[in-house]
């Protein structure tokens, strides 16, 4: 455990890797690193970042309309994703890159909804991971429904690990002051509910800092709600996984709800579209900089020899090509056909919406045949 | 059988519940008390706390856990208190549980049914006499009905649970007590209107807790002379069209009747549709009757801002001296 002063007040802040590096013992978080594929943590660090700094290059490119960055929240996402199990549900915000990737989602498709070819990208249910979901804290709640669900499918506390299903919704620290994340606490701490609120406190909501949101840290909050919460460091990709982990098979025993504060930095501006220079000083980024989730893990493996410089530059070979699987990838993406709005709006296409889509179609036409004719 | 549509509300939720293990009941007070107008009387009792869900009095929690309730496989039907208590879970309705079909390209399927009490007439306080339905009619994705009579109550809270898309389902409240006969028989699709009395001379168009007073005021005016086709909306999205413009066509006139205010609303949506397909049959232009463009007056004042059965008889009155 760690104190690392923050601005908010001191909370304990848990932590098994130190940002130089070095594994450190926490009273409350372990991990057994027999059982955990450390190297594969390393290499999903790796491919997220990647995926992150191609997609904006390929916004500045003009070929995605806007891209949100996860520079800097690498290990916060990947460390939580590696602690779900296939039948855990994952309600994301609209920044779970590396959560979508570890869990299988084509990363190609994340790209979609940022280029316009479509509001979604891929089926929820192929790896159990939801659509991005852009209204701030609205997908707490279907989170919680989902739980409901899973308690009343007799799929929590069974003792059967198959069966026994958790639901990790992710929000960040402008979530918190939403209603509907409130709402969302009470309702899953009332019912004991199998869900655990991943919070990347990244300390900032567009332009308004943590201390706009709140005046005490975020996994404080849960006890006001009567469940638990923890703050881990979100930089710790060890630490992120170890609480994640045990806050799922708590949930998925029918231990009920948790509160996960991953203190962690968005260390690029809200989206392509910010300029994070007109609120926040360059000092601040460039401290958190030097608490890199990435570094820390490169020298970890590499100090107590679990990789070689083989491994590392195997992983490099594979994030080469994912950047060029999505370089071509997006350029690929299928463009919308023109019936793609009117067919999925309803499950029975009214009459009225049949009609304006035959009257569009006709319209197109009559301009083709126009164009054709000049 | 005769019931009240309280009852037949009751009945046909007590059926859905019955014949489908994923139906499920979330709202306030709907448990233990049976709902503030008793229409889940019983319900818990009898399908126990998992199905009939005392929720947390949160309208943003009601919907939003419906929709991940839906996504995990249920179809929930959710109540909402009054009309005026829905905006909470406005952002629910209208950013996710109208766009998740379309945003996942049909992947993502959510049957929730919204029940709200809705219309004034019953001498209440503000926020409990409210006509919402224009919102939600013009939120693409959402089907928006309302039942006038127990049997269309009984029939179409059935169909509505059974649909695959998301329903708002709007309950005249102040007819909530009026007894009518109710059998098993659905005789007509959920999104299709009806003509509850046939005429030559005029159309009325009406809705929810407007038809009866409609009814009212085509008796009296074919007392003066004038045969009266009134037609009950029910499903004020989709609109049937068809039905409306075929009556028109033969009447030539058209009177629409709603509570909800007047400027946006439902009747001029109507009228536009009218215009557009039967606008060489008009003999007078389509006039609306309806609330006024206030908030919701106190109710000493609600009887003179609700369309009753004089406004209905002057409207007519302008209608044929065209």
């Amino acid at each position: 455990m760690a104190e690392v002063q923050t601005t908010e007040g001191n909370e304990p802040l848990h932590q098994l890797l130190t940002p130089d590096g070095t594994a450190e013992l926490d009273g409350t978080l372990s991990l057994d690193l027999t059982t955990v594929d450390v190297r594969a943590l390393y290499r999903d660090l790796v491919l997220t970042r990647r995926l992150d700094s191609e997609a904006i290059a390929l916004q500045r490119q003009g070929e995605l309309g806007l891209w949100p960055s996860l520079l800097g929240q690498e290990a916060a996402q990947v460390g939580a994703a590696h602690a779900l199990l296939d039948q855990d549900m994952v309600f994301p915000t609209y920044r779970e890159h590396g959560v979508a990737c570890c869990r299988g989602v084509d990363p190609i498709s994340l790209l979609g909804l940022f280029r316009g070819t479509t509001l979604g990208g891929w089926d929820p249910y192929d790896r159990n991971f939801n659509l991005y979901t852009l209204v701030i804290g609205a997908q707490t709640l279907h989170a919680v429904g989902y739980a409901m669900g899973v308690v009343r499918d007799d799929a929590v506390g069974s003792g059967d690990a198959d069966r026994d299903t958790a639901v990790l919704a992710f929000l960040g620290d402008g979530a918190l002051s939403e209603g509907e994340t409130n709402e969302a606490f009470i309702w899953a701490a009332t019912q004991q509910l199998p869900v655990v609120f991943f919070c990347q406190n990244n300390q900032w909501a567009i332009s308004a800092p943590y201390s706009t949101q709140s005046r005490i840290p975020a996994a404080r909050r849960a006890a006001g709600f009567g469940f638990p919460g923890i703050r881990v460091d979100g930089n710790d990709v060890l630490a992120c996984l170890a609480a994640t982990r045990d806050a799922l098979r708590r949930a998925r025993s029918g231990g009920g709800p948790t509160l996960i504060e991953a203190l962690t930095y968005r260390v690029n501006a809200h989206t392509t579209a910010d300029d994070a220079s007109r609120y926040r000083s360059a000092a601040e980024t460039e401290e958190w900089t030097g608490r890199d989730p990435l570094t820390r893990m490169h020298t970890f493996l590499s100090t107590e020899g679990l990789a070689d410089p083989d491994f590392f530059s195997d992983v490099d070979k594979q994030s080469d090509a994912l950047a060029e699987r999505l370089r071509t990838g997006c350029r690929a993406l299928a463009e919308p056909g023109t019936t793609l709005p009117f067919e999925h709006t309803y499950a029975d296409m009214p009459a009225e919406l049949r009609h304006q889509m035959r009257e569009h179609h006709d319209f197109v036409a009559s301009m083709e045949r126009s164009e054709a004719s000049q | 059988m005769m019931l009240s549509m309280v009852k037949a509300l009751n009945d046909g939720m007590r059926r859905a519940l019955e014949s489908d293990r994923r139906v499920l009941l979330i709202g306030e007070d709907i448990g233990r008390l049976g709902g503030v107008f008793r229409t889940t009387d019983g319900l818990q009792k009898d399908f126990g706390e998992d199905r009939v869900v005392d929720s947390p009095l949160g309208e943003a929690g009601i919907v939003g856990s419906a929709i991940g309730l839906a996504m995990r496989g249920y179809r929930p039907v959710c109540e909402i208190q009054f009309d005026g208590f829905v905006y909470p879970a406005v952002n629910q309705i209208i950013t996710q549980l109208a766009k998740i079909r379309h945003r996942s390209a049909g992947a993502v399927c959510l049957p929730v049914v919204i029940r709200i009490p809705f219309g004034g007439g019953i001498g209440s306080i503000e926020h409990h006499s409210e006509s919402p339905e224009t919102y939600f009619a013009h939120t693409a994705g959402l089907k928006v009905v309302t039942c006038s009579t127990p049997q269309d109550a009984h029939t179409m809270i059935r169909q509505a649970i059974a649909s695959d898309d998301p329903t708002i389902f709007l309950e005249p409240k102040r007819r909530y007590w009026a007894k009518g006969d109710v059998t098993d028989a659905p005789d007509l699709a959920l999104d299709k209107a009806r003509i509850v009395r046939s005429g030559n001379d005029i159309t009325f168009i009406a809705y929810g807790p407007t038809v009866d007073t409609t009814l009212q005021a085509a008796e009296a005016a074919e007392a003066q002379g004038h045969s009266v086709e009134v037609i009950d909306l029910r499903s004020l999205s989709p609109v049937d069209t068809e039905t409306v413009v075929d009556s028109v066509r033969r009447t030539g006139r058209a009177l629409v009747i709603h509570e909800a205010s007047l400027s946006h609303g439902m009747g001029a949506e109507i009228t536009a549709r009218i215009q557009h397909e039967a606008f060489y049959f008009l003999e007078a232009p389509v006039l609306r009757i309806t609330g006024y463009d206030t908030p919701y007056p106190p109710s000493r004042l609600e009887h003179d801002w609700l369309p009753n059965v004089e406004r209905i008889l002057s409207a007519t009155d302008r209608s044929f001296r065209y």
